[in-house]
């Protein structure tokens, strides 16, 4: 065997991680079964790849062989999924003895999984299955949302094991809408299509010259027309966003309030830069009167397409440009549940 | 100081302009539409603007009557006029000004209550006028009144001045608004 040929066998073996070696090295099928036992996975990676490219001495690999051990380190992402999915697998039964898992492969990686949950005792209730779509290629998994609340540390557990990381994180964002999550945590929601069309840009701005209008109207405000329409474009693009139904703010007012017999009205406000809250209470101070515990409030945006509302907000006249960024913050941070200590 | 006077400039021949002031620019292009379309004798002009002051170095013509817009269904409409009114000098509320208060049909959706502007309207001294601007029954024939009572603030119509108009409107209201 060429000197070149050891040579790299040895780095290509080296740039293996030892977790994936013998799966490699199987996937490969060049050593013979016998020789792959005698390899001692214990020692240094450096051993181990001289132990390697002794055995490929013995049975002369040629540089083909050798090629074709470098595409198939290449393609260990194809034996990370199957690995991933009976590890998962495993890790779920052997807690819940009653469990159905099912996985589908799709397109860009995505290892559709489906569990059925069931307990030590009863059977696995199939109609209340969730569903979670897991990216190999990235650290993100999106799950359905379980009724079965119990189960989801389980899953958690499950899914940081079978990826082999080290923890797992639930980010505080939520949708219906599976692409506009994907686009969101993958921070492709803000690739701009391409379409080459002169005359748009001139149709917004010659307010005037629209035909559809008459001359015998006239907008005082073109300027700050156009500035707001600026703004709203620097803030959240010319791309179409992404889908959102909710937004949800939950503020604690820590501040311990008295009242005085003079003052029947307590105000408290929060976030002046963001919402107004005036809380009034009788003369008694009622549920604001000595209070030691933080003052909680939740604030819920809905509609049927979030990110666009708030977009069309400003030039709509419905509030002023630039909006609070706790709103436009949302796709940019990846969250649309926030909490929020006023101190 | 861009303050927003009523007798500053020469009248044009035949010709009547009134300006909308309104956060809601859809309804506002709407409106004016509509004003358009009406059969007038006189030649109108409709200037749409969000808030005052207007832009200083424009040359417009002068403003016969001033309508604030406030759509029931954003306190940020109301606040937008009210922040508005400073930048008007006092004469135009002899019967040049006049407030349309938009939205009230739809009660679920008011966050604006019509008490206040009315009161708001009582505060300084003008007619008040409820509509619906997103239905075109109601906008039209809004349009109609809008453009009767600006001919008449323009001099159009013989015989009646937008201050007599005024108090033949003032006289209609219910004597409970003097409690608000």
């Amino acid at each position: 065997m060429d000197e070149t040929i050891a040579e790299f066998i040895r780095r290509t073996i080296l740039k293996i991680p030892m977790s994936e070696m013998m799966t490699v090295l199987e996937a490969w099928n060049f050593l013979s079964e016998s020789q792959l036992q005698t390899l001692n996975l214990r020692q240094r990676k450096d051993s181990l790849a001289q132990s390697v490219v002794l055995l490929c001495e013995e049975k002369c690999a040629s540089l083909s062989d050798a090629a074709l051990l470098d595409i198939v380190c290449e393609d260990l992402d194809l034996f990370d999924i199957e690995q991933f999915k009976s590890s998962f697998k495993k890790i779920l039964q052997r807690a819940l003895r009653n469990v159905t898992v099912s996985f589908r492969d799709a397109e860009e990686n995505a290892v559709w999984i489906r569990i059925a949950w069931g307990t030590q005792y009863t059977k696995p209730n199939q109609y209340k299955p969730t569903y979670v779509v897991y990216y190999s290629h990235t650290p993100y998994a999106f799950t359905s949302s379980s009724r079965l609340k119990s189960n989801i540390p389980l899953l958690g557990q499950a899914l940081t094991v079978a990826s082999k990381h080290h923890q797992i994180v639930k980010m505080d964002l939520r949708s219906r809408y599976l692409d506009s999550l994907k686009a969101i945590v993958f921070k492709q929601y803000n690739q701009n299509f391409e379409i080459h069309n002169p005359t748009a840009p001139l149709q917004e701005r010659s307010v005037g010259l629209d035909i559809n209008t008459d001359s015998r109207i006239i907008h005082e405000n073109a300027v700050e027309k156009d500035k707001v329409q600026r703004i709203t474009q620097e803030t959240f693009g010319d791309y179409p966003q992404p889908r959102l139904e909710f937004a949800q703010y939950k503020f604690w007012k820590a501040a311990m309030l008295t009242t005085t017999p003079q003052t029947p009205t307590q105000s408290l406000q929060f976030h002046n830069r963001f919402l107004e809250t005036k809380f009034k209470s009788d003369l008694n101070g009622g549920i604001l009167a000595d209070r030691e515990e933080p003052l909680r409030c939740l604030i819920k945006f809905s509609s049927p397409h979030l990110l666009e509302a708030l977009k069309s907000l400003a030039p709509a006249g419905i509030a002023d440009a630039p909006l609070s960024p706790l709103l436009t913050c949302i796709p940019s941070r990846g969250m649309n549940y926030f909490k929020i200590r006023d101190k | 100081m861009s303050v927003l006077r009523p007798l500053d400039k020469l009248p044009g021949l035949n010709t009547a302009t009134v300006l909308l002031v309104g956060a809601d620019d859809a309804l506002l292009q709407q409106l004016a539409d509509s004003m358009l379309k009406t059969d007038c004798a006189s030649e109108l002009r409709v200037h749409l603007a969000r808030s005052l002051p207007l832009p200083s170095n424009v040359n417009r013509p002068r403003v016969d009557l001033l309508v604030f817009v406030i759509n029931l269904h954003s306190k940020y409409s109301l606040q937008s006029v009210e922040k508005s009114l400073h930048h008007v000098d006092a004469s135009f509320f002899l019967g040049k000004a006049c407030f349309l208060a938009t939205g009230a049909g739809r009660e679920n959706l008011c966050s604006v209550h019509r008490n206040t502007v009315v009161r708001l309207a009582h505060t300084y001294r003008s007619p008040v006028l409820f509509c619906d601007l997103e239905v075109e029954g109601s906008r039209a024939a809004m349009a109609q009144r809008l453009a009767r009572m600006l001919q008449i603030s323009a001099g159009h119509v013989p015989g009646v001045s937008a201050m007599s108009l005024l108090s033949l409107l003032r006289s209609s209201e219910s004597p409970s608004l003097e409690d608000l």
